[in-house]
């Protein structure tokens, strides 16, 4: 084989492996659908409990995702997670939009929608959203049903018991 | 007592010894890369006899692997109803860890066998003594260019790898199976970081080329200079590569991926 068509089948190979290695970061990786921080803009979100939020989970509104959480840190102050959203530039909130923690499906993963306001201003990049609601912890929640279910029978236990003597009830 | 410790004294310095001589044998290597680059086209024949005659055996065992790996996660996954996730599953198992070790090893094995055979030939047929009468450094001329070959042709070899694997598990899952086909990239896309999982492959891939190549190089290198001493050295080759890929890859695995 000449030199040439060595040359020739190298340069084959080393352009394949650019092919793959795009096809690696655009198809099936998310460097695509992950724009750039250059079309983005910050907004802040303090939540008292983010429940499993991570880095890089979506921020979706009416469950079109709009944007990522960049960050999540603990306020030392207040002692609640802030969480840092980069939002798309394209897509402007009213200053009195809400963000919640939701889940998608029962064991999906959690992610922040914002319900958008009816204010006519809207956020600037760096504000913080004042309505959040926190995410749902599943054992503070069982907790709480069990908590009031005992609360029910404890309202119901004595008018139930006081007429029991004069015929009872079943 | 002497009796004792002497065998365990001169254990530990064979070994050193035999630490040390790598050691200078990688520094000597690198030392003489750069001046194998001056000539360029012995390296590009290094990359076509390391890297596309490796080719055919990398694509093949990828798509193989891309398969298998396809049907075995949908059994397990379908009793969950997440048979969507299996993309996922497929993809960062083939960029993690399959691509660059499988890779590896299939490196070790056809490239690192042929380069130790090579060199120790030109060693027991004295062709290196020639060239150092000569005046021509032999590192520089032989093992600088299929160092520089090896350490670049493994990362193309690992990502194209993956690459076919991936495509395998496609054919196997949307084609065959019937996984909705937006759900299979979908997921994958939300799942998988460039920098953090394609990237650090790729750094794994590269490292496991310098070792591949670089424990072939010194085997032929090194070799007694005997038809045994080559068929020794080949089989050593193989051995250490694979057991160093191993190795390594659980270190880098360790520092790269113990964070969630």
């Amino acid at each position: 084989m000449g030199k040439k068509s060595i040359e020739t089948f190298v340069g084959l190979f080393v352009l394949l492996g650019l092919v793959g290695l795009v096809f690696l970061a655009l198809k099936a990786a998310n460097l695509g659908t992950f724009a750039s921080s250059g079309d983005t803009y910050a907004l802040l979100a303090k939540f008292d409990n983010i429940g499993g939020l991570k880095v890089r989970a979506p921020v979706r509104s009416a469950g079109v995702t709009v944007g990522r959480v960049a960050s999540i840190t603990l306020d030392p102050k207040t002692y609640q997670g802030v969480v840092r959203l980069q939002v798309d530039k394209g897509v402007q909130f009213p200053a009195d939009s809400s963000a919640r923690i939701l889940t998608s499906g029962l064991l999906g993963d959690q992610y922040v929608g914002i319900e958008a306001g009816g204010e006519e201003k809207s956020f600037a990049p760096g504000d913080t959203i004042k309505q959040t609601q926190s995410a749902v912890v599943l054992e503070s929640l069982i907790g709480q049903f069990l908590f009031n279910k005992a609360a029910d029978a404890g309202s119901a236990a004595p008018p139930a018991a006081a007429p029991a003597p004069a015929g009872g009830k079943k | 007592m002497s009796g004792l410790l002497a065998p365990i004294g001169r254990r530990t310095l064979e070994i050193l010894r035999i630490l040390g001589h790598h050691a200078f044998f990688f520094l000597e290597l690198l030392r003489s890369s750069p001046a194998a680059l001056r000539r360029p086209y012995l390296v590009v024949a290094q990359i076509h006899a390391i890297g596309n005659l490796s080719l055919v055996i990398i694509m093949a065992s990828g798509l193989a692997v891309g398969f298998v790996l396809a049907l075995q996660m949908y059994y397990a996954l379908v009793t969950y109803g997440a048979a969507e996730s299996l993309g996922l599953i497929v993809n960062l198992s083939l960029v993690r860890e399959l691509g660059p070790v499988v890779t590896g090893l299939l490196f070790a094995g056809r490239a690192g066998t042929s380069l130790t055979a090579e060199i120790g030939l030109m060693k027991a047929g004295e062709q290196l003594a020639a060239m150092d009468m000569m005046a021509i450094d032999p590192r520089t001329r032989v093992l600088a260019p299929r160092f520089i070959g090896g350490i670049v042709s493994m990362p193309i070899l690992a990502i194209l790898f993956s690459t076919v694997g991936i495509l395998g598990a496609y054919v196997v899952a949307v084609l065959l199976i019937g996984v909705d086909s937006g759900n299979f990239w979908s997921i994958m896309q939300t799942g998988v970081d460039v920098r953090r999982d394609v990237g650090n492959g790729i750094v794994k891939s590269m490292v496991f080329g310098v070792i591949c190549t670089f424990v072939a190089l010194y085997q032929g290198y090194e070799t007694q200079a005997t038809p045994e001493g080559v068929a020794h050295a080949t089989t050593r080759t193989v051995v250490i590569a694979s057991l160093g890929i191993l190795a390594m890859d659980f270190i880098l695995t360790a520092m790269m991926f113990s964070t969630p």
